[in-house]
């Protein structure tokens, strides 16, 4: 059993371009349950619309990547404001249940074959990344530190989609420490107090949801290009259980939640993938208990395992508030 | 009693001198039940009116129509002079009318300060795109900070300025409510239930922060079921009785007022046996 193996895998996998793409993702659903406290289960559809915006403009119409960029953005603004007209005005149960239908309708109608000349179905998309690697400053090598290595691609994405964390960090940092994040936070507490007191709630959550949707859809995009492909298959609602899992692990309403989260999600998992592996190569656990083609599933279970743990003993996530998370119960 | 008030008739709708709030006809029913029907209520301006009545009596529904927090199925009502007939409860608040609820709702983990400062209106930095540059908005945060303060002040609640709002005790939510309806500058309040819940001493200093309130030129408008703290501090008192407004007038006379008392005890209460006659 090699540990450097493992380790090494844990630490590329928690700093590589997926944990960015879903550090992403998970900004954009902290500031919708975090600090808004709407329930948005269907955050992938937001990541699905953004991903074929880019794919379907650049490979289906021919069009550059920027046009692409922008039809995914506009995409997911328009996604908001269909899920947020109809329910936000209602109880928070209604957004739920809406996303997380519109989630699934979407990716069936991504992959129905009725869509395929546009989204190519079940088969997905391909060739539409050219342009984002063709600007890349890096010269093909692989790169890295240890038994830590990148190609020049990944290191490209990689370095990308860190930027784009950054950036949404800050934005968030900014906007919740202001005048705007004191309304949201106070909505997440209690609507009618806010109500109450002359602001608009319904105008706020719309606004808090497209935000968050539009983060969301960039993670799409950078997903979609850190692949080469799309598939409708791969937006399924379990990304959206991630993203949960992402922000509670970091700790909700918290702006370095979601990236320490995704951090430490993918490294875990990672972890846990490699760790298995090993163990079954080198005889430790014998193949009739767990043979490698179950590894996959069994280190959720041990993901799993981690967050009954967590929620037993630091149910506020790693960078929340005990203080804070007691008040909630009163 | 209010200067204005005096020599008023007393009986249900009679028309103020300077009124405020002016109901016309709001009815309000939940499936067959009418829980409001007021023919007319007019609300002085400037002064201190109790609504009372028993349990069911309509007076939190009634509350609740004309701030803007349920609908009425039919009439109308003004406030100011400007019709505000099923304007929503933001524009009520913005306009100058502003309530706050018989359970407290304090925003928990919002500090005592930020619950204050959320209150103020018309913030610049409360616009998204303006939020991302502080510049805009942070001179007229330190304007509102600074009025909060004075606001914590006043209602003792300076010491847990930092705190958060969910560690205050009950009376204390009491207070924070009241002292952030302020930040708005309503010219009305509405009060739901003020005293619910408050041990006897805060009693005192909520009744003296409602007094003064209305010394400050508010109009103050409160539900209450404590008698004797509807006697001692308000100018008028109004009696809503399942759904109806049943007796108005200067807090002795309504006191006296067989209407009041019918509604309280029960009709009949002096005739006893009557309701079973027809049998």
């Amino acid at each position: 059993m090699d540990w450097a193996v493992i380790v090494s895998d844990a630490i590329r996998s928690g700093i590589g371009p997926v944990a960015a793409v879903y550090a992403l993702a998970a900004i954009g659903l902290n500031l919708h349950f975090g600090y808004t406290g709407l329930l948005n289960f269907g955050q992938v559809a937001f990541m699905l619309v953004g991903a074929y915006g880019v794919a379907a403009s650049v490979s289906t119409y021919d069009l550059p990547l920027w046009v692409g960029v922008l039809i995914g953005l506009g995409s997911s603004v328009v996604l908001a404001l269909l899920l947020g007209l109809p329910t936000l005005r209602l109880r928070a149960e209604y957004l739920a249940i809406a996303t997380i239908a519109a989630g699934e309708i979407l990716r069936l109608f991504y992959r129905s074959s009725w869509a395929e000349p546009v989204t190519g179905g079940v088969f997905g998309l391909q060739r539409f990344a050219v342009e984002f690697y063709d600007v890349s400053p890096i010269p093909r090598d692989t790169y890295g530190f240890w038994l830590v290595r990148y190609t020049s691609l990944d290191l490209w994405a990689l370095a990308v989609a860190w930027a784009m964390v950054l950036l949404a960090a800050v934005v968030i940092a900014l906007l919740v420490h202001s005048p705007w994040g004191r309304v949201i936070r106070a909505i997440r507490e209690d609507e009618d107090a806010v109500r109450s007191l002359g602001k608009s709630v319904y105008a706020y959550k719309m606004q808090s949801l497209v935000l968050g949707g539009v983060i969301g859809s960039m993670a799409g995009m950078m997903l979609a290009i850190q692949n080469q492909s799309v598939n409708p298959d791969s937006y399924d609602p379990v990304v959206t259980f991630f993203l949960y899992t992402i922000v509670v692990l970091g700790g909700a309403g918290r702006v370095l939640g979601p990236i320490v989260g995704s951090i430490l999600f993918w490294a875990i998992l990672t972890f846990f993938d490699s760790a298995l592996r090993e163990a079954i190569g080198a005889g430790y656990v014998s193949p009739s208990v767990i043979s490698a083609p179950e590894v996959g599933a069994v280190r959720f279970a041990l993901v799993g395992l981690g967050l009954v743990l967590l929620m037993i003993f630091r149910p506020q996530g790693l960078l929340g508030s005990r203080k804070e998370m007691l008040l909630d119960a009163r | 009693m209010h200067a204005d008030l005096a020599g008023l008739t007393a009986d249900p709708g009679v028309p103020k001198p300077d009124p405020l709030l002016v109901v016309d006809g709001v009815t309000r029913a939940f499936g067959g039940l009418v829980a409001v029907h007021v023919e007319h209520l007019e609300i002085q301006r400037g002064a201190i009116t109790a609504l009372i009545g028993p349990n069911g009596a309509g007076k939190s529904t009634l509350f609740n129509v004309l701030s803007g927090f349920d609908r009425a199925d039919a009439g109308r009502w003004t406030f100011d002079g400007a019709p505000v007939t099923g304007r929503s409860a933001h524009r009520l608040a913005r306009r100058g009318l502003v309530r706050t609820f018989q359970l407290t709702k304090t925003l928990g983990r919002l500090s005592v300060l930020e619950n204050m400062k959320l209150a103020a209106t018309g913030q610049r930095g409360e616009r998204l795109v303006a939020g991302l540059l502080p510049p805009l908005w942070l001179g007229q945060e330190r304007a509102i900070e600074q009025r909060a303060d004075e606001l914590l002040e006043r209602f003792r609640l300076a010491h847990m300025r930092d705190e958060y709002a969910g560690t205050l005790s009950g009376g204390q939510r009491k207070l924070l409510e009241m002292a952030r309806a302020l930040m708005v500058r309503p010219t009305m309040v509405l009060l739901d239930e003020p005293m619910a819940g408050v041990n006897p001493a805060l009693t005192q200093s909520l009744l003296s922060h409602i007094t003064d309130l209305r010394d400050e030129g508010m109009t103050v408008c409160f539900v209450e079921h404590d008698m004797d703290v509807v006697m001692g501090i308000s100018d008028w008192v109004v009696c809503m009785a399942e759904g109806e407004v049943v007796a108005e007038g200067p807090p002795r006379a309504v006191a006296q007022n067989p209407a009041v008392i019918d509604a309280y005890l029960g009709r009949h209460h002096d005739e006893p046996g009557t309701e079973y006659d027809d049998g």
